[in-house]
């Protein structure tokens, strides 16, 4: 008969009006700022520097080659080199980022520097929370502010972060090896 | 006491009138009547954008605006901020004139049609001897306005829009004022009051309301349907259908005036519903004779809040009909029901009181029903759709 169909469109979507005041399960929304979903573990959003120990300067893992800048596809990394060297996180002597910046407004996200960067310096953060009033100041970020420590890495993605310390482990151990064998040979020859 | 409560908004106005000098009093005693209406009725939108977009929104299991104010009641403020706020934007190639006039007057109109409504016993602002008469006038301004905003926007949607408005409404007024009119005919008059007044009495504990007849059923559920493609709401509001054309006639509206066409619009639905209350169910009179202590206008605003809660009901349950769909049922469907149900009414003035009558009527407003629904479906083929270019 006519009408039938509407009939049971009435009925089911005053089912859901009540059912909605009676069942949680209904509701699926996630009041956000109060509730939240855990975060996946392969979460990214935008790059962070990582440091070594306690100290960001001394500890930072970026060697400043520029592998990243280049390879970035929106260019929004600027490096700057600088004149003098430290030791990096494997113990050799190397150049430093006298400014390293991210303009976040214009990073996609993409990880390629996460990729194409040798020595495990720049990673993807899970950080989302980043409203700024302030375009210019406040999405320019600077070395300072880009800088996060291991551990922390460590805490946001652990599979990656102990793949990342595995291979930092071997390579120093090649290194040190190999300075034991230069200095074994010269101690041989001396 | 409850004579006392009933009549209280009404004493009220007495009281302050009688402070006014004479010749003035009638002047004073209808501006106390606007601005009761202009206020109750405003703030009933603002509590209606409210109540329809949580209730739409636990229809599809959401729990809709809930962040300002306790449960989100104080959203309408934020919401008129807001468009307080808003660059009013008048395209370029738009007829000014006529784009200013056309929400202003959409709002005056709307506020015209209660002018008539009697919201209680000795409350009704104009008691016109063609009340009902001058309702279906006014709310045909409405229709005026809503071409003069898609006209004057020159924007195609715009023009789509109001070209489809004014095809809707004029269909739909036909079996609107056809079902209005058994009333008149069962009422003997076409002034508000005297309808209420005729529904006021009592079988036993059950009112003379005109919905528990079988024409009076029938003529309130065509009521409805029309009132529905009238006061353009869902599933009838391929006019601002936003799924196909954009906004239709408020395209071109921003800020505030796009809120004054949301205000005519909300105030023509409150308006249409309070006439289908004063026309089918009683008015302000109480659903049973032992609740007559309760005061009068507090029915009126029951009923009012139930209509506009099975407004919003429809609203989340039926999707929006074609245009094709839309004629064919108001011409098809609503106009046949909608004169055979004048006949009902005038069988049912003239048999004697008793079964027989229950009997004759109820059949001639079933048969045709199920008769005219088979006919309709008859033409129907549900198959599977073949797309010839898009494959």
């Amino acid at each position: 008969m006519l009408g039938d169909g509407i009939a049971k469109g009435f009925v089911e979507t005053a089912r859901n009006f009540f059912g909605s005041y009676l069942s949680k399960n209904r509701l699926t929304t996630v009041q956000y700022p109060e509730e939240r979903l855990p975060q996946i573990e392969a979460t990214r959003d935008f790059p962070f520097l990582v440091y070594d120990g306690d100290d960001w300067q001394a500890g930072m893992r970026c060697v400043g080659c520029q592998i990243c800048e280049k390879e970035c596809p929106p260019k929004c990394i600027y490096i700057e080199k600088s004149k003098d060297k430290k030791p990096d996180a494997v113990g050799k002597l190397q150049f430093y980022p006298a400014v390293f910046n991210i303009d976040i407004s214009v990073c996609m996200s993409c990880q390629i520097c996460v990729e194409v960067c040798p020595f495990e310096a720049i990673k993807m953060d899970t950080e989302f929370e980043l409203s700024t009033d302030d375009r210019f100041g406040g999405l320019l970020w600077d070395k300072a502010r880009l800088s996060k420590p291991n551990a922390y890495y460590g805490k946001i993605h652990p599979t990656d972060a102990a793949a990342s310390d595995a291979l930092l482990a071997e390579e120093k151990a090649k290194v040190e090896a190999k300075a034991k064998a230069a200095t074994e040979t010269v101690q041989n020859h001396g | 006491m409850g004579e006392t409560a009933d009549q209280f908004f009404v004493i009220l106005q007495h009281r302050i009138v009688d402070h006014a000098p004479a010749n003035l009093r009638s002047f004073f005693s209808s501006l106390l009547s606007v601005i009761a209406i202009l206020v109750v009725f405003a703030l009933l939108f603002a509590i209606t954008t409210v109540l329809e977009r949580k209730g739409l929104g636990r229809i599809q299991n959401r729990y809709g605006p809930n962040r300002v104010g306790p449960f989100g009641i104080l959203q309408p403020i934020a919401d008129g901020i807001k468009s307080l706020t808003k660059e009013d934007i008048v395209p370029q190639a738009a007829d000014k004139v006529v784009h200013f006039l056309a929400p202003v007057m959409l709002v005056l109109a709307a506020f015209s049609l209660y002018a008539v409504l009697p919201f209680g016993r000795n409350m009704v602002l104009a008691n016109l001897d063609a009340g009902v008469l001058f309702f279906f006038a006014v709310s045909s301004v409405m229709e005026l306005t809503i071409f003069m905003a898609g006209w004057s926007s020159r924007n195609k949607y715009s023009l789509l829009g109001a070209m489809r408005a004014i095809a809707q409404m004029i269909s739909y007024e036909v079996p609107l004022i056809l079902a209005s009119i058994t009333v008149i005919m069962a009422a003997g008059s076409l002034s508000t009051v005297a309808i209420v007044e005729k529904q006021a009495g009592y079988t036993g504990i059950f009112p003379h309301w005109f919905v528990f007849t079988p024409w009076g059923f029938a003529g309130f559920v065509l009521f409805m349907i029309a009132a529905t493609a009238e006061s353009n709401r869902s599933p009838f509001d391929l006019p601002e259908g936003e799924s196909e054309i954009i906004a239709g006639y408020y395209t071109e509206y921003s800020g505030f005036k796009f809120a004054l066409f949301f205000l005519g619009e909300y105030l023509g639905m409150f308006a249409i519903s309070g006439l289908g209350i004063t026309l089918f169910w009683g008015g302000w009179s109480a659903p049973f004779s032992f609740l007559t202590w309760v005061p009068s206008y507090f029915w009126f605003f029951a009923k009012l809040l139930t209509m506009i809660a099975i407004f919003i009901w429809v609203r989340g349950t039926l999707p929006r009909l074609r245009m094709d769909q839309l004629m064919n049922f108001a011409w098809k469907f609503m106009l046949p029901m909608a004169l055979l149900n004048l006949v009902t009414a005038g069988v049912w003035r003239f048999l004697p009181q008793g079964v027989l009558r229950w009997l004759v009527c109820g059949l001639l407003v079933v048969v045709p029903y199920v008769l005219l629904g088979r006919g309709l479906a008859q033409g129907w083929k549900l198959e599977k759709r073949v797309y010839r270019f898009a494959e």
